[in-house]
């Protein structure tokens, strides 16, 4: 089973950590991974976006026409991406900042008030990870323990506070 | 109705476009100046720029006058290619440290040992900034950069560079003066070196230079005014601000013997 | 659960090279390999006696990893298309000199300053020597980020063995993706310290050089030199083929174009076309052979597919001799085009027999 998704946003929002910190779930599942960032100068224009593809098989090539999910944590996002989400997919959005509505009518829209969330149980900072809890509700891609491990992987060496912090925003919206 | 006056608007020499630079980058000053200058002196027409590898390398989109692009650190050359097929026009190269004092240590050292007339814009911003902070030759000692994780080290790293003082040396320099974008009497103060450059252009007294200390917040992971801070602070002490040449004014017209 | 660990593929190269026991590393920034030179910074102190230069040029940087290699250590450069064509004159320089030594090339747009973004422009230049006289370099394409591990490791017992520069030839998208990689045990070295320079001490002083005035001798040289490519040629070729009776045709592709490929077979195999894919993982040498002996088998189409205008395309002219029809689809200067764009292309020109397509259709 092949999962693609597309992580978009401002730079500054977190959204490769997004899809790094989902691809090191991944890996503790043993499935194949591809994460594929945005690099230079698009990053410099202040949008950063990154390709994930997760499969229990090899995975041919890391860059996809027709992500399976889009998740977008800003307004342009939406706009340069929805019109490639596959038919059926399901596109995640930051609702505390999104606030179209997506052309798209073939596919699910998720809404997650991803500042909300974050300034509840944690820090406004903490919004990337609050939409993580929710796309991996919807999505099931991987195993929220296997997610939090990850993510514990990759804040190894920063405060534990700080982890407690990002596991509480990650299971209020999980489990929200 | 009190008369209206302008006091402040875009040289014309400026393109009408949003810049890509960061915010509180050194390098957006520094152009706007140079375009004051191109319309004071009214030589938008005959002024011809080379563009770095660096920051700078679009610098065609806000520089309104005739530019030609060059590879990384080769902006002398070029400019020497330039000057000597139309020796009447105003010819620049805007270069970064890593393009100037790096890579193209050859091309600037030889350009000024030529004494060839042209005008060598040089940001010192002691990192390489397009590239994302690695350690530039002008980086100081414990500076933190990517490639210098643990602050520039001089037994392994060797020691922040000083091009000015050092092309100062070579008889085919007629002006060299290091100056700051920290304030506005330092601005004023960069631009009326910029101007004095091209004006010794013009009169044909050789080779001529300003360096400027540019803040690169980006990259020094500073915010703007702290990063304007580091360059009074630190980097002043390290290349001491000043005109490190000027041969007019020791009554010399010209660098030829 | 597993030992992989999820790495950016330069991150991977540099890693791989310290594991092999690169001992000396200089480059110079450029994007987008700018990480290699950073891990590198980082790490070269964990080799004993590592040594990590951020030179003050590509054109240093190759110079500075002769002088490191000529004393016999372990050595590589990493950089991209400006930097690479800088190092030109280096890499012919240790080419006649016979030293070896790994270079990296992530490939970007081109020519010129180009741009940042994954590109296969720079085919020629790595396989057909690059700089100047009578040489070849080695030249290996990693597919992903574990080949990227293995391909590294196996450039630098490559490089010792045949005491020649090897080129890893890899692109933007490469270079920064991230992929689960495991990092083999690399083999011990065998590099025999005769051919070093470490100071006379009591006994015979000795030379390395590539300057051989008399045209004889020269000519020795080269046909020297040329053997051992020949040797090279004989026993270092490498291709991936995943072939099945039923193609209709037969890619060929490498790195993140032959990513692209498999891609596009897949989305084919569910139209009903069944299409194969070769990949050589060797660009020089060229394995021209096995790709005969493929489209020998049966294949009538072979359909080349790059991320240039078509570089790597002459060298499967050659191989292939006429006995196969030849087409070729290329998209240059940092587009990456999706797996669905080639599989399009594909299905038209495998059903569509009268239109004449052209290169970027
Ligand atoms: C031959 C070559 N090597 C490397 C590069 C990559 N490169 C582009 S700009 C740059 C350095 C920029 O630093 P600097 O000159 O200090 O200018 P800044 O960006 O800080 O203004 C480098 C290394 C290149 N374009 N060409
Ligand atoms: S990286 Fe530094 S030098 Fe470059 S635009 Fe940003 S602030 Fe300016």
């Amino acid at each position: 089973m092949l999962n693609k998704a597309i992580f978009s946003g401002f730079g500054g929002q977190g959204v490769l950590m997004m899809g790094y910190s989902l691809s090191h779930g991944a890996v503790k599942e043993g499935l194949n991974v591809t994460f594929l960032p945005s690099y230079g100068a698009e990053m410099r224009g202040g949008t950063a976006n990154c390709t994930v593809c997760i499969s229990d098989e090899e995975i041919a090539s890391p860059i996809t026409s027709t992500p399976d999910f889009l998740i977008v944590m800003n307004i342009p996002s939406l706009y340069v991406f929805q019109n490639r989400v596959a038919r059926g997919g399901i596109i995640f959005m930051n609702s505390s900042i999104v606030n179209v509505e997506p052309v798209r009518k073939d596919v699910a829209v998720k809404k997650v008030d991803c500042v909300g969330i974050a300034e509840k149980f944690g820090d406004a900072r903490m919004a990337n990870v609050a939409m993580m809890g929710k796309f991996l509700r919807e999505t099931g891609v991987v195993s929220p323990d296997s997610y939090l491990q990850g993510l514990a992987e990759l804040l190894g060496k920063k405060k534990k506070g700080i982890l407690e912090a990002n596991a509480n925003v990650f299971n209020a919206a999980f489990n929200g | 109705m009190a008369k209206e006056k302008i006091i402040y608007q875009r040289p014309k020499s400026l393109k009408k476009a949003y810049t890509h630079y960061c915010p509180g980058c050194g390098h957006s000053i520094v152009h706007r100046i140079m375009c004051e200058v191109f319309d004071e002196m009214d030589i938008r027409g005959i002024t011809i720029g080379v563009p770095p590898a660096g920051c700078a390398v679009l610098a065609y989109f806000y520089f309104d006058v005739d530019m030609q692009e060059a590879p990384h650190g080769r902006g002398p050359a070029v400019a020497t290619g330039i000057k000597r097929m139309l020796p009447d026009r105003v010819v620049f190269s805007y270069q970064g440290d890593g393009d100037l004092a790096a890579i193209g240590t050859a091309e600037s050292f030889h350009a000024a040992s030529r004494g060839e007339n042209i005008t060598v814009i040089f940001i010192n911003n002691a990192v390489y900034g397009m590239t994302g902070g690695q350690m530039a030759p002008t980086t100081m000692l414990g500076q933190k950069t990517t490639t210098s994780p643990a602050g520039r080290n001089s037994i392994i790293d060797g020691y922040p560079t000083k091009i000015s003082e050092a092309l100062a040396l070579m008889p085919g320099t007629a002006f060299i003066e290091r100056c700051m974008v920290t304030s506005p009497a330092s601005i004023l103060k960069t631009k009326k070196a910029i101007r004095k450059a091209f004006e010794y252009q013009r009169e044909q007294v050789g080779f001529t230079m300003v360096e400027i200390l540019s803040p690169c917040p980006t990259n020094w992971k500073m915010t703007p005014l702290k990063s304007l801070e580091w360059v009074e602070e630190e980097m002043k002490k390290h290349y001491p601000i000043g005109v490190l040449k000027d041969i007019k004014a020791q009554g010399k017209e010209s660098n030829a013997e | 659960m597993t030992n992989k660990v999820l790495m950016q593929g330069n991150l991977v190269i540099g890693e791989a090279a310290i594991r092999s026991g690169c001992r000396f590393y200089a480059g110079y920034p450029i994007t987008p390999q700018n990480e290699i030179t950073e891990y590198m910074a980082e790490n070269t102190a964990r080799v004993e006696g590592g040594v990590f230069i951020q030179s003050e040029s590509e054109i240093a940087a190759i110079n500075m990893i002769a002088g490191a290699s000529a004393t016999g250590a372990r050595v590589m450069t990493s950089s991209s298309g400006p930097g690479i064509s800088l190092k030109q004159e280096g890499i012919s320089s240790m080419a006649a000199c016979e030293l070896p030594g790994v270079i990296v090339n992530i490939m970007r747009g081109g020519p010129g300053l180009g741009n940042i973004l994954p590109a296969q422009g720079d085919y020629f230049q790595a396989t057909r020597g690059g700089g100047h006289g009578d040489y070849r370099t080695i030249v290996l394409a990693p597919g992903c980020a574990q080949e990227l591990a293995d391909l590294t490791m196996d450039a630098f017992d490559l490089a010792d063995k045949y005491r020649t520069p090897v080129i890893l030839l890899a692109d933007g998208m490469m270079g920064q993706m991230m992929e689960p990689v495991v990092f083999r045990k690399p083999k011990p070295r065998e590099y025999r310290t005769e051919f070093s320079i470490t100071g006379a001490g009591e006994g015979k002083s000795k030379f390395i050089k590539g300057l051989i005035l008399p045209a004889g001798d020269m000519e020795a040289h080269n046909w020297k030199l040329f053997r051992k490519y020949e040797e090279i040629t004989r026993k270092e070729t490498r291709a991936v083929c995943e072939i099945n009776p039923d193609d209709q045709a037969v890619i060929v592709a490498y790195g993140t174009a032959s990513r692209i490929a498999k891609g596009a077979i897949k989305r084919l195999k569910d139209q009903g076309i069944s299409v194969g894919l070769f990949r050589p993982t060797t660009l020089w040498p060229f394995p021209a052979a096995e790709l005969l002996r493929v489209v020998r088998g049966g294949t009538k189409k072979v359909l080349v597919f790059e991320m240039s205008t078509g570089q790597m395309l002459e060298d499967v002219r050659l191989a292939v001799q006429g006995v196969a029809e030849i087409d070729f689809y290329g998209r240059p200067g940092g587009t990456v085009p999706p797996p669905v764009e080639l599989a399009n292309v594909i299905a038209r020109r495998l059903t569509d027999k009268k239109r004449v397509f052209n290169h970027f259709e």
